[in-house]
């Protein structure tokens, strides 16, 4: 996940044109709000089904709470109500997406509450193009680009800015805030 | 082949750290001539120098050599013990630290002390520089050998040579190592077979090494034997066959060495009485310093492996626990057995568990030590004369809490000396003793470890705290503060009334950043003072920073929080007559013979669910740094030791919480951090009056339906 | 399998030794000073002794002497790990009964072919 990996790369292989030598991706896909979003599959530690968080005192609305994963404990977020959407009951097809996120150099884990979860595809790099801005429900600084799949419309979604929003922030002086 | 140092080189930075703060502290009790700490200031030395050229950390070798040169003078008489020498030897130990440092972070040392000191050191040996040898790594001796095909050796060993553990043998097969090797034994002394006594040495040899190895090679090999045989080297292309005289036998040895050995056996007894230097002492009880400790290094990350599994293994326990609850009223024979065994392993996990959290315990001392170095040169800098004490230095705690409260207890001790006590002239004139005291005490209270710091300087100056407060704003002009209150404003952040800010206690560091960093380890510090008699700081903190003992509650409808047992005075039903609404801020509440502040949970937390009324709560008088609050709880659920589970490793520091647990079931409970709880209980008073007027309503409107 | 008995007062310089010589293939039992040492010498049979000079409890030079009075240790080989190389240092060590010296600091190479003079 890496930058470094690609200050790695000799200038060589960069100026390669070749189609199958170009860096593919795998992401996995999921549905909010009839739309479908996608996120690199490195970042996706595992998907669990929906059960019931911990609310945290003064929390903000999109928090659900704080669920145990194997011992730990992982926050996890209603993407639905971080974007505005209309509140949707919990069902059976509910879908968390636990997150393997670093912030500040610090790796976390954190769930988010999805719809359900799509396909997972193949994508290449070059196959991503800038989103225009596109009156949506996503804030464009969490949108890597966008992506055609089997004629579908993707937004490909930049999880660590996504989740490295101030009110996840880690630093203990934003306490004074409440 | 090269083996790869850098693996040890963690724990020789650890060793040496500690040797050095050895050094300090033994260097700071040496009154006159103890020769015992002496020497074990010398031999700390000793081995760092030893280790440092080791690693080929030069420049603190070659610093740490001059020291110890220093002191070995000091150790063997030679030179007296003065508080100058004391002094300088005090800074060495600093500027030794710096290249340790410098060393350790792989960087140059750039701080200019180090050549001052050495200078310094190397002037004092200088001044009487006494006449005997100094120790020097002895040079290889330099035959200017030309390059020859190899050499002839004659090598005639004294009897007793194998008594030394020598064995020609094993010699010859190094010398093998230098070139090809032909071996002759000599047998002329060879007595009969009758008159052998097998310990003795009677062979001789010649042998001949072809290579290009140099004849200091062939002799280092021999190095040792030097005294105890004759041994002829000769280039090979030498044409004069071997003499029968020893051309050259020892290197420089006197005669009288060679007439010293051979040492019988016997004589092995003889010589032990010779040398009188030798620590003989080292059989003198009176060493204080943990002689025999039979302790083992153990990586601090197998003890937190350890103890995390002991904490899953808890929740675990727990876990069957509550299955063993739910099965108890069934019938069935192996129901009771099973019970007792369940009893039996909580009994045993507890134990196990407190055994564990030991481990990591260490005493206090290891804070308590830096500061007479620190009150020795302070004071000296002010001008101010102070005697440290120190008591409850066995007090134990858990380590990586005292590494940590460390810096906040510098800070409050600086500001002691600093602002607290008064120099000699006004002391004299306060009718006080010159020589100020400083005292750092330490005890067990409940769960807590309990740090005090106290002065008996001028306390703090509850009025002029006051006017800075209102000045500033943090309190309005119209407060009803205690005194207590009042001094503990110096807490707040920004707050200084130092009308200079001292370089000592620094600008910046103030007491905020203190308490923050005391309740990140979920600790709390309070101040006690009297005007012109004195303050005291107390700091305390969790024993343990893993497991609990928690009084587990329903908060609003679902929510399960955990109280730490240790704060909880009292629990209650709400008794509607002893309440006292009071305009505009919370309820009082009447508890024995005072009142308290009630704080709703669900409230302050904004949990959601219906907010149940106040006689329908249950009432937890719970206690924080000296501040009693009555909780508002919904339901009062079972007691149980909780493993504390941390919010901030994938979330963040949440006000109010200590972190989290994981329940029998699998849920997570969120345990509560009284003292934080009350903090944010007092402080929203216009928050919370609104919300409870908000509140207030809508129980009225449901009282009316 | 040969085994060598490493004393020595700094956990630093016998982790370095232990290392190196059990990659070598020798057999390492520790000891942090000359007590110890005698005790585990007692205890146990060793085919070499590397030990310190300057040690708490009981130093070098004394755990040397002491050593040798044990039978099974009579010729057994004894280097001394020494920072100093005067001669007075030396004779101490033969007087005490020591087969030898190494000077510190030492690479693992030079402890290695030192050895060799009294191990294989």
């Amino acid at each position: 996940m890496s930058n470094v990996d690609a200050l790695d790369t000799p200038a060589m292989e960069l100026a390669s044109v070749d189609e199958a030598a170009l860096p593919r991706r795998q992401y996995l896909t999921f549905m909010l709000a009839g739309e479908e979003y996608a996120l690199d599959i490195l970042w996706v530690q595992e998907i669990r089904g929906w059960c019931r968080a911990t609310r945290v005192p003064n929390s903000a609305e999109f928090m659900c709470g704080v669920i145990n994963l194997r011992g730990a404990i992982i926050p996890i977020i209603d993407l639905r109500i971080r974007f505005g959407l209309p509140r949707q009951e919990y069902s059976p097809t509910t879908v968390v997406v636990v997150l393997r996120v670093c912030t500040d150099g610090k790796e976390r884990i954190m769930g988010v509450v999805v719809d359900a979860m799509a396909e997972t595809y193949n994508i290449p790099d070059n196959a991503i193009l800038p989103s225009p801005q596109v009156c949506g429900v996503m804030d464009p600084e969490f949108v890597q680009g966008l992506v055609t799949v089997e004629d579908k419309m993707v937004v490909v979604l930049d999880v660590d800015a996504l989740l490295s929003t101030p009110e996840l922030a880690l630093d203990s002086a934003s306490d004074t805030d409440n | 082949m090269s083996v790869d140092l850098s693996q040890f080189i963690p724990t020789f930075l650890e060793e040496s750290f500690e040797g050095l703060e050895l050094m300090e502290s033994s260097l700071l009790d040496l009154d006159g001539c103890d020769e015992e700490t002496i020497n074990a200031i010398f031999r700390a030395a000793h081995s760092i120098k030893g280790g440092a050229g080791t690693f080929g950390f030069n420049a603190v070798s070659e610093f740490t050599h001059i020291a110890e040169t220093l002191l070995d003078e000091m150790r063997s008489g030679r030179r007296s013990v003065e508080s100058d020498l004391v002094n300088l030897l005090l800074e060495s130990v600093d500027c030794i630290r710096s290249l340790l440092e410098a060393a350790r972070d792989g960087v140059e040392c750039d701080d200019p002390q180090i050549d001052t000191v050495a200078a310094r050191l190397k002037a004092a040996l200088d001044a009487t520089a006494p006449a005997d040898e100094q120790p020097t790594i002895e040079a290889e001796p330099e035959s200017a050998a030309a390059v020859n095909s190899g050499w002839r050796i004659e090598f005639i060993p004294q009897a007793q040579m194998l008594e030394t553990g020598n064995e020609p043998l094993m010699m010859f097969q190094a010398l093998a190592d230098l070139g090809e090797l032909t071996v002759e034994v000599v047998l002329d002394q060879l007595p009969d077979f009758s008159e052998l006594v097998p310990q003795t040495l009677y062979l001789q040899w010649q042998l001949s090494v072809a290579g290009d190895c140099t004849e200091a090679d062939i002799r280092e090999v021999f190095e040792w034997v030097e005294d105890e045989c004759e041994l002829t080297v000769e280039p090979l292309t030498s044409p004069s066959a071997i003499q029968a005289e020893p051309s050259e036998v020892t290197q420089a040895e006197s005669p009288e060495s060679a007439t010293k050995n051979p040492p019988e056996p016997p004589a092995v007894t003889e010589s032990a009485a010779e040398p009188a230097t030798v620590p003989a002492k080292a059989a003198t009880p009176k060493r204080k310093a943990p002689a025999e400790s039979s302790s083992i290094r153990v990586d601090i990350d197998k003890v937190d492996a350890l103890i995390n599994r002991v904490g899953e293994l808890v929740i675990t326990q727990s876990m069957l626990s509550q299955v063993g609850h739910q099965v108890a009223d069934m019938e069935h024979p192996a129901t009771e057995s099973l019970y007792a065994g369940l009893s039996q392993l909580e009994r045993n996990t507890r134990d196990l568990q407190e055994e564990v959290m030991r481990i990591r315990m260490l005493p206090i001392s290891f804070v308590f030590n830096r500061f007479p170095r620190m009150v020795h040169d302070i004071s000296g800098k002010l001008g101010k004369q102070v005697e440290l004490k120190l008591s409850g230095e066995q007090t134990e705690l858990d380590k990586t809490v005292m590494e940590k409260i460390g810096d906040p207890m510098v800070h409050l001790v600086r500001n002691s000396l600093d602002h607290g006590l008064e120099n000699p002239d006004e002391r004299r004139e306060a009718g006080k003793e010159e020589c100020g005291t400083v005292q750092l005490n330490a005890y067990h209270q409940g769960g807590y470890i309990v740090i005090e710091i106290s002065d008996d300087g001028r306390g703090l100056n509850t009025q002029r705290i006051l006017e800075k407060a209102v000045d500033k704003g943090l309190v309005p002009a119209d407060n009803q503060l205690s005194e207590r209150e009042i001094n503990e404003l110096v807490f707040m952040p920004g707050f200084s009334t130092a009308d200079e800010v001292s370089d000592l206690s620094g600008r910046g560091v103030g007491m905020d950043v203190v308490r923050r960093n005391i309740e990140s380890l979920g600790g709390h510090v309070s101040v006690k003072s009297e005007q012109g008699v004195g303050s005291t700081f107390s700091i305390s903190l969790p024993l343990t920073l893993a497991i609990l003992d928690g009084q587990l509650i329903r908060v609003g409808e679902q929510e399960t929080c955990v109280i730490p047992l240790v704060s909880i005075v009292e629990s209650q039903q709400v008794n509607a007559g002893a309440m006292k609404p009071m305009a505009g801020q919370e309820s009082l509440y009447r508890f024995r013979d005072e009142y308290i502040p009630l704080i709703h949970l669900q409230q302050l937390f904004q949990l959601p669910g219906k907010v149940s009324a106040l006689d329908n709560c249950l009432l937890v008088i719970v206690e924080a740094s000296g501040t009693k609050v009555g909780l508002l709880v919904d339901e009062l659920l079972g007691q149980q030791q909780v493993v504390i589970k941390s919010l901030e490793s994938n979330y963040r520091r949440v006000q109010g919480l200590s972190g989290a647990t994981i329940l029998g079931d699998g849920s997570v409970a969120l345990i509560i951090d009284i003292a934080g709880v009350v903090k944010m209980g007092l402080d929203n008073d216009s928050r919370k009056a609104l919300k409870h007027h908000n509140s207030q309503r809508e129980l009225l409107e449901e009282a009316r339906v | 399998m040969a085994s060598i008995l490493v004393v020595d007062d700094s956990a630093s310089l016998r982790n370095m030794v232990t290392f190196t010589l059990k990659q070598a293939g020798f057999d390492i039992v520790e000891a942090g000073n000359g007590q110890e040492a005698l005790t585990k010498a007692r205890g146990g049979k060793f085919d070499l002794i590397l030990s310190d000079v300057n040690m708490p409890v009981m130093d070098g030079i004394t755990f040397c002497t002491e050593v040798r009075k044990l039978p099974a240790f009579k010729f057994t080989p004894v280097l001394m790990l020494t920072t100093e190389s005067s001669d007075e240092m030396k004779q101490k060590g033969k007087t005490a009964g020591a087969t030898g010296w190494l000077v510190k600091p030492f690479n693992p190479d030079k402890l290695l072919s030192t050895i060799k003079r009294v191990i294989r």
